[in-house]
């Protein structure tokens, strides 16, 4: 399970769609060998086709697709974007973070799930998520 | 109504466009706040297009996917914050 560690967070991300966010989030786990090049693909065609109902909370996106889409390990990345990016959520644009979700088959997947909800379920981390400038910042919230 | 129905525990789907990520999530918060409120309830997770089929008393999902299940027979519930847990059992308490 890898959840927010160093390697898979990037701040102050420029990215101009939603699309463009969405691979750059899934970069950082394919590039580790986490998630397969079809698996980012798959999220971009969920997000086309099912629309932005993966920005759950006020700035926040966590897209995913299907185990089966080509998943290694689960795990979490999150990229902070200089510039927010609206995804069309009537409740929750813009969006500011975004959390790729490498969604497994195992117990680990729940396991990486509930980190999540830990950390984000506390607004208090959300905003200092937002503003902040270096992974110690984000590293500091995770405990 | 037969008196035996009313017995039969409620079915609450919560709702994400594939039935793996998000929709978990809500569901473990929606299952927190029934059990705060002392609500038994059978509370499932699936996606969107096998939400209708399955025939709950409650679909809870995002505003973009309640649209696309207009016309469905279950009383769907909108959360905008998946993580907000004051707006999740307000939409409960307003609905149940």
């Amino acid at each position: 399970m890898k959840f927010l560690e160093r390697d898979i967070v990037a701040l102050n991300v420029e990215v101009s769609t939603p699309e463009e966010a969405i691979q750059k989030a899934g970069h950082l786990l394919s590039d580790k060998g986490y998630v397969t090049q079809s698996y980012i693909d798959a999220m971009i065609r969920s997000f086309q086709k099912n629309g932005p109902y993966f920005v759950i909370a006020p700035n926040i996106a966590i897209p995913h697709a299907r185990p089966e889409d080509g998943v290694k390990e689960a795990s979490v990345s999150l990229i902070q974007l200089k510039e927010p990016v609206s995804f069309g959520s009537t409740g929750n644009d813009p969006v500011k973070l975004v959390f790729a979700l490498g969604a497994s088959n195992s117990d680990e997947h729940l396991n990486v799930l509930k980190m999540l909800m830990k950390v984000l379920g506390n607004a208090e981390n959300t905003e200092k998520l937002k503003l902040a400038k270096n992974y110690e910042e984000i590293k500091s919230l995770l405990n | 109504m037969d008196q035996k129905e009313s017995w039969v525990t409620m079915k609450i789907l919560c709702v994400c466009g594939l039935g793996q990520g998000t929709s978990l999530i809500l569901r473990m918060n929606v299952e927190t706040a029934l059990r705060e409120m002392g609500i038994t309830a059978d509370v499932d997770n699936t996606d969107v297009s096998s939400a209708s089929s399955l025939n709950p008393d409650i679909i809870i999902t995002s505003n973009e996917l309640a649209q696309s299940l207009k016309g469905t027979p279950s009383k769907v519930i909108i959360v905008n914050n998946y993580f907000d847990m004051d707006e999740i059992r307000s939409a409960l308490k307003e609905n149940l």
